[in-house]
């Protein structure tokens, strides 16, 4: 593992925010003093009249920034409406949390051009603490109507996603992670496509859906389950709402079997998600690997996701005793 | 302010509180009470005041007003069909099933509306957020938020006063619709205020108090907020100003409980016979002066 580098994916967010600003000079970025933390701070000093600190006040901050997505260019009858580009930021338990109604009636139903980037989503927050460690988010936005989320596995994914947002016009709810976490994508050669799941690893007796920075632990799980005499396939799902429907039905049918792998909740997120899809598709057996229904507490970032099960050794032993080995 | 141009616009708001009974009444529910305290102040915003096109709804460069107290939205659609944004007559439609005139605003669905609203709080830092674009593409609109006085209750309310006055946007005029009144009692019953003006100053903002049925202190106001000059430069405006819930149907005025009822029939036909006598007399009162001249 010598040679694998480790980024978070809010490293890639602050990365993507620069860069997206070459394609759009109306974009604004708004934080709540959380920009250092947030990588906004990455934006604030290359384009600083672009970027507005908001404060402490999250409500606000969310409203400002419906505001500005009200302007930008109207459509003609040549050409679609281009909305300016907002960004809001802070972490996932400030944005989805406090916000959440402000997220709801100012941006989602008005249908704004605002993409939220919260941070420190998850577990892997580490020592702040459960008041910090925001399990709830994808939960809360998922019952959003025009809000599409988008959880990055890498810090590869979360730059490609950031700067794919140039093209997509409405809400987002981007979730990054505190936590360095490997990064296996290859920044050059790697595409974003939204609402496209990708399978990593082909498999037949077992798919284990992956999403953020879990994605690393199922791709590890994948390895040590083959040493073993399991094929398990592995999917990356980094759009959990629209949801990749087809990819994950057609796993259902060629393996049988399925386990959902989230820093989550087991309610309401990415495992309801892939359970819904399948309630359509065609019931198979499904094991959500999840954080239970509870709150976590405070502890280094990495024994953390193990103690709750999220990690590559969890994965393997849930994987073989759904597979009976 | 001249009289014929007032005489215009009390013609004008008299007719916006029709169309708020009208509507109201059809629809069997709604906030008849606010909106008609609300009625003149909208009606010299959008007949006098602001710079709108209802052919170019989305004109870039227009003026935008956001009720922040979302659930006066009978007072703005009755000011923007008078305006021409849509035919007074669809004041009928208001809260059915299909109809463009939602029981709060929506953009993107009425005509003119510029911006959704209706859970309190949130409308001035929708105004703020359009304030900061306006100077980040230096243009010369004007931003409008309108607040119900309880509505400042709101914490956010006081996040947006803080952001407006840091970020200097002067191109940002608030009103606060006090008529002293809020769903369960009166303000000072419920969560006392006071003192507003002085509570807004200290959040930096230039404080004027007004009666919110004389036109020409609503003109003044407005003016006032428009010169930012010299050494009122970069600072928010805000108008307090004094209202009467239910101004304009007597049964209804300064009474609470008329702040989230319809009237019914007998009670439709009362408001309106007595607001089709005062737009009568106000009407022979301009051709009077008209031919008089």
């Amino acid at each position: 593992m010598s040679d694998v580098v480790m980024r978070a994916t809010r490293e890639g967010y602050g990365e993507g925010l620069v860069e997206l600003y070459k394609k759009r000079k109306d974009m604004v970025v708004l934080d709540a003093d959380l920009a250092s933390a947030t990588k906004t701070a990455m934006f604030e000093k290359s384009h600083p009249d672009k970027f507005f600190n908001c404060g402490i006040a999250e409500a606000n901050m969310i409203g400002v920034a419906a505001g500005l997505a009200t302007t930008g260019k109207p459509a003609t009858s040549k050409s679609a409406a281009v909305p300016r580009l907002v960004f809001a930021s802070s972490f996932a338990m400030f944005a989805a949390g406090r916000a959440f109604e402000q997220i709801r009636n100012s941006i989602a139903y008005p249908n704004l051009n605002v993409k939220i980037g919260a941070t420190h989503g998850g577990i892997s927050v580490g020592e702040d603490g459960a008041s910090h460690q925001c399990n709830e988010d994808i939960a809360l936005m998922r019952v959003l109507p025009n809000m599409t989320i988008i959880n990055p596995a890498d810090s590869v994914e979360a730059r490609a996603a950031v700067l794919a947002m140039a093209e997509h016009n409405g809400p987002v709810y981007m979730r990054f992670g505190r936590l360095a976490v490997p990064v296996f994508n290859d920044r050059e050669t790697y595409k974003f496509q939204l609402g496209k799941g990708l399978q990593l690893r082909e498999g037949t007796d077992v798919t284990i859906i992956a999403t953020g920075l879990l994605v690393a632990q199922a791709l590890e799980a994948h390895d040590i389950l083959a040493g073993q005499g399991i094929s398990a396939r592995v999917i990356n799902i980094h759009t959990i709402k629209p949801i990749d429907a087809e990819i994950i039905a057609k796993a259902a049918k060629e393996t049988g079997r399925i386990i959902t792998v989230e820093e989550h909740s087991v309610i309401g997120g990415l495992g309801d998600a892939v359970c819904s899809v399948l309630a359509e598709a065609g019931s198979v057996p499904v094991k959500k690997i999840g954080i239970e229904d509870r709150f976590g507490y405070s502890g280094p970032a990495l024994e953390l996701l193990k103690e709750f099960g999220l990690c590559s050794e969890n994965i393997v032993k849930v994987t073989k005793e759904f597979c009976g080995k | 302010m001249e009289t014929i141009a007032n005489l215009n616009l009390q013609i004008t708001a008299c007719k916006v509180r029709m169309g708020i009974i009208e509507g109201t009444y059809h629809a069997k529910s709604g906030h008849p009470g606010g909106s008609l305290g609300l009625a003149d102040t909208i009606t010299y915003l959008y007949m006098s005041h602001m710079k709108v096109n209802p052919q170019k709804p989305d004109d870039p460069t227009r003026d935008r007003l956001v009720l922040s107290k979302g659930h006066n939205a009978p007072a703005l659609y009755a000011a923007l069909a008078q305006r021409g944004f849509f035919p007074p007559e669809e004041m009928k439609e208001l809260r059915k099933i299909g109809s463009r005139l939602q029981g709060h605003p929506v953009m993107g669905v009425t005509p003119g509306v510029d911006f959704s609203t209706g859970s309190l709080g949130q409308g001035i830092s929708a105004a703020c957020g359009m304030a900061l674009a306006g100077k980040l593409d230096k243009a010369d609109y004007k931003v409008y938020a309108i607040l119900g006085d309880g509505e400042v209750q709101e914490g956010q309310v006081w996040e947006a006063a803080m952001f407006a006055a840091h970020y200097k946007l002067d191109n940002l005029v608030t009103v606060i619709d006090n008529n002293n009144l809020q769903s369960d009692r009166t303000i000072d019953e419920v969560m006392s205020l006071a003192p507003l003006d002085e509570k807004w100053a200290a959040f930096g903002w230039r404080v004027i108090t007004i009666d919110a049925h004389d036109f020409g202190q609503i003109e003044s106001a407005f003016d006032y907020a428009a010169d930012v000059s010299g050494e009122n430069a970069d600072k928010p405006t805000l108008i307090i100003q004094k209202s009467v819930k239910g101004k304009g149907v007597p049964f209804m005025e300064n009474k609470p409980s008329w702040h989230g009822v319809a009237p019914n029939k007998e009670q439709y036909i009362s408001a309106m016979a007595g607001l089709k006598v005062k737009l009568v007399t106000l009407e022979k009162e301009l051709s009077d002066l008209q031919g008089g001249n």
